[in-house]
């Protein structure tokens, strides 16, 4: 049954990992995925950044991501932890944990979602940089990443 | 009556979060309504201008503009997702 966290409070990613693991004996691979916020983003210096998001539709979304994950590949459990409000250069924003019997599975599971996060469920990043605040830009790249998957997953899984 | 959300550049562009408004008569989709809404004045105009990404969601579900509208839905208009 996958978890998903919408929250302002930071998370212990060690201590949500372990968590995913703890007490089982049939996971036999955890991939996870942390995404921080950097210092710098379309040749501007960051300072800072606020994420809003759409209370409901966040979850459901990301409930709905890890759901079409957990079909897709054989997995045991999906974790999905992001944050919002107020955020400065290095702090966490995202974690993703896939647990698995196998590694193919764990690996590309993680990415998926992730990619499907970035194109999906309803964040908006604001930036703080010099010049002034701004909307970060939707990025064709995100789109590309996410397309992918609807080839289904790669041969090396089946 | 449908409830009409906005998050983001989009709800900074017609400054508003939330409104009811009424449906356009007959069977309605979000192109009819973003048509009337685009009628209303200059913001919504901007906002819905050709060319200007928006997306859209009915009842917390990713949306597309030929999707149907009934009353007491919950719409909601927003820039392309920046999350993760």
């Amino acid at each position: 049954m996958p978890r998903v966290r919408v929250q302002e409070a930071d998370f212990d990613t060690g201590r949500e990992l372990d968590a995913l693991t703890k007490g089982r004996a049939d996971v036999g691979a955890l991939a996870s995925f942390v995404g921080l916020v950097r210092d710098e983003n379309d040749g501007s210096t960051v300072r800072g950044m606020s994420l809003e998001h759409y209370p409901g539709m966040t979850e459901k979304a990301l409930e709905d991501i890890c759901a079409q994950a957990m079909q897709r590949w054989r997995l045991i459990d999906a974790l999905v932890i992001h944050r919002t409000g107020a955020l400065r250069p290095g702090d966490r924003i995202v974690l993703v944990g896939v647990t698995s019997a196998h590694r193919g599975d764990a690996f590309e599971a993680c990415e998926f979602i992730m990619d499907y996060l970035k194109t999906r469920a309803p964040f908006w990043k604001r930036e703080e940089t010099p010049q002034g605040a701004r909307w970060v830009e939707a990025r064709d790249s995100d789109d590309t990443a996410a397309g992918r998957w609807s080839r289904g997953p790669s041969e090396k899984t089946k | 009556m449908v409830t009409l959300l906005y998050f983001a550049s989009l709800r900074e562009r017609v400054g508003v979060s939330r409104e009811q408004v009424a449906l356009p008569s007959g069977n309605s989709t979000v192109s009819a309504l973003v048509e009337q809404l685009r009628a209303r004045d200059s913001r919504w105009t901007e906002a819905f201008a050709p060319g200007r990404q928006w997306r859209v969601a009915v009842n917390q579900q990713m949306a597309s503009p030929a999707t149907p509208v009934r009353p007491g839905d919950e719409i909601a208009f927003f820039p392309p997702v920046t999350g993760g």
